[in-house]
């Protein structure tokens, strides 16, 4: 119990107290880390089974833009870049205790991460009236997949940055305790660079 | 449809899995008392603390080769099925590099376990621990890059098997100085032979056992001749039934009265242990011999098999061994309940050992410590001279002892 009332007096943002020095963060930021860990294993798993059957069967993938439409999904990557700088404007906002900025910015992320969403189903549906459906060879199988969890792992992120931004509209977040911003923005983050790679080795190459 | 739950329990198992793991390496990393050094952890928590690595990194790829096959079942994808270009190789690779890190996930908590209760038994400090502690770290590295032992029959490139053979001959090193250092430690020591030493003393000589026939099977020319026979049967038994199992039984058994506040019936355990030992040994080291004689696993009936009907005396003799095994098991499982109610009450410390778990209440009470405890030393310091008693404990201060608050300013 004086462990849990030591905390409370504490810096939040900061290694628990009364401990032997560990990884210099917080828990639930370090927690965040090795989550992220199991999450670019199991993106390995996908994208490394992708890269088997391609190059064992490439006359069963087309060329780019033969099927997938390039330039849309060139538009929707541009933003979820925008979406993880609005991001960093959020957690920017909060350090320096601007809350309203804070809750501008999230806004602004939690729009632009539905959309992405949205036009990921709005693909798929254009994709599926064409033909191109997830039983369509090895290609339609490692595409639904791969983008598929991609786009789970973002509607994930978009209803825990749902979440946050309430939460900044209740005003539970101040310059000096702002964790649930900052582990989620490293969620929001790693599932942006996720998509790099998969537009890069799906989409253009 | 039995398949496609069966993907779906193993999806749910994975990342009840993940999760726990989290908890663990996050508390381990962050969360040690003060004085609690790295190397001053017991071996136990380095053991866990390197399984839920392995856990954190191998469970998500078996899940993303769960979910391509749940695909493949409900979506009609291709990834594994060969008639669209889809590759069962594809499948072996990703569930065995899931698979062999999994192996260790098995053994290194049953080493650990093992590791504390024989230092504790013996009266001894542990023999090496730095040398515990890296091999440890080298079993966890090591088992990433030994995956391909388990395909040497699946059709492999003969400079990639030998690759995989030399890496799996290596990983026999770290293995090897965990045993000798047990050995070490019992060595001249003042054993208490209790039911939990009793099991890690098991643990150690069947794990030698599984270690070596595992060298057998990592040789790519042997292995062509005993795979999938009853040797890699009796193998396995050894290392994850022997070895794991017993480790288990030895923790359960140790750490029984600091879960219920009673001991467990010492009588009872040691006829338990005694008839598990020797049923166990009649069930599995006759596999060997039907394994060297060429005898194929999985076999609905071997009598189909003219070469394999001379063997049919010692495949009985197993079958009548292992429902004994199983029945003696009803053993623990009476001791373990009768215990509950029934068990001699246990003081904070029965065992007389160091770890922190033993300064608190039996069962401890919600928030386990009173006050933050503080660190002065090593798990295993055992007949120390500077103390009457035989043992001291973690968190004892001596008047040498600097404070550790005072330590880290």
């Amino acid at each position: 119990m004086a462990h849990a009332a030591a905390l409370d007096h504490e810096d939040v943002m900061q290694p628990p107290p009364g401990c032997e020095p560990g990884a210099g963060v917080y828990n639930e930021k370090l927690g965040m880390w090795v989550f992220l860990g199991s999450e670019i294993m199991f993106f390995t798993a996908l994208i490394g089974a992708y890269i088997i059957l391609r190059v064992a069967h490439p006359s069963s993938f087309k060329e780019p833009g033969e099927v997938l439409a390039v330039s849309i999904t060139a538009v929707n990557t541009f933003l979820l870049i925008c979406s993880s700088v609005t991001m960093v404007k959020a957690f920017a906002s909060v350090q320096d205790g601007n809350l309203a900025g804070l809750r501008k910015w999230l806004v602004a992320t939690v729009v632009i991460g539905a959309s992405f969403v949205g036009v990921q189903i709005y693909e798929y549906q254009h994709l599926i009236a064409k033909g191109f459906v997830p039983s369509e060879g090895l290609y339609g199988s490692t595409f639904y997949t791969m983008t598929g969890f991609h786009g789970f792992h973002v509607t994930i992120g978009v209803i825990c940055l749902i979440f946050v931004t309430i939460k900044a509209f209740q005003g539970k977040y101040t310059a000096s305790d702002h964790r649930g911003v900052e582990v989620v923005g490293l969620y929001w983050h790693f599932v942006d660079l996720v998509w790099i790679i998969l537009f890069t080795i799906v989409y253009l190459i | 449809m039995g398949q496609i739950l069966w993907c779906v329990s193993l999806i749910v198992l994975g990342l009840s899995s993940i999760l726990g793991s989290f908890n663990y390496i996050t508390t381990i990393v962050n969360m040690r008392a003060k004085g609690m050094h790295w190397m001053r952890l017991p071996l136990s928590i380095w053991c866990l603390f390197v399984t839920a690595i392995l856990v954190l990194l191998a469970m998500p790829i078996l899940s993303g080769a769960i979910i391509m096959l749940l695909f493949d079942q409900t979506l009609g994808t291709h990834f594994f099925g060969p008639a669209q270009g889809g590759q069962p190789l594809l499948w072996q690779h990703l569930f065995w590099f899931f698979g062999h890190p999994e192996v260790y996930i098995l053994i290194l908590p049953g080493m650990g376990f093992a590791s504390d209760i024989i230092a504790n038994a013996s009266r001894k400090p542990i023999f090496g621990y730095t040398s515990m502690v890296i091999a440890i770290l080298g079993i966890g590295v090591l088992g990433w890059i030994v995956w391909g032992h388990h395909m040497f029959m699946s059709g492999m490139n003969p400079t990639l098997g030998t690759t995989f053979m030399i890496s799996t001959m290596l990983i026999a090193v770290p293995s090897a100085i965990k045993v000798f250092n047990w050995l070490g430690t019992m060595w001249m020591g003042n054993i208490r032979f209790h039911v939990p030493m009793l099991h890690s003393i098991a643990f150690v000589s069947m794990f030698v056992i599984g270690g070596l026939s595992g060298v057998f099977m990592a040789s790519t020319p042997v292995d062509i001749y005993i795979h999938d026979t009853y040797f890699i049967v009796a193998h396995l038994h050894y290392v994850l039934f022997g070895g794991s199992l017993f480790a288990i039984f030895a923790a359960i058994t140790f750490w029984y009265p600091k879960m219920f506040g009673r001991m467990m019936n010492p009588t009872l355990g040691k006829v338990h242990f005694w008839l598990t030992l020797i049923f166990y040994n009649c069930v599995f080291f006759p596999m060997h011999n039907l394994g060297l004689k060429g005898h194929m696993r999985r076999l609905y009936d071997p009598n189909q098999y003219e070469f394999l009907k001379g063997l049919q005396g010692l495949n009985t003799f197993i079958s009548i061994s292992a429902f004994l095994l199983f029945t003696v098991q009803l053993i623990f499982a009476v001791n373990f309940i009768m215990s509950w109610f029934n068990g001699k009450k246990a003081s904070e410390n029965p065992w007389e050992d160091n770890g922190l778990e033993w300064t608190v209440p039996s069962p401890p009470p919600h928030g386990n410590f009173a006050s933050p405890p503080q660190v002065y030393r090593g798990p295993y310091e055992y007949s120390s001279p500077l103390v009457s008693e035989d043992f001291l404990p973690q968190d004892r201060q001596l008047p040498g002892d600097a404070s550790p608050a005072a330590h880290h300013t």
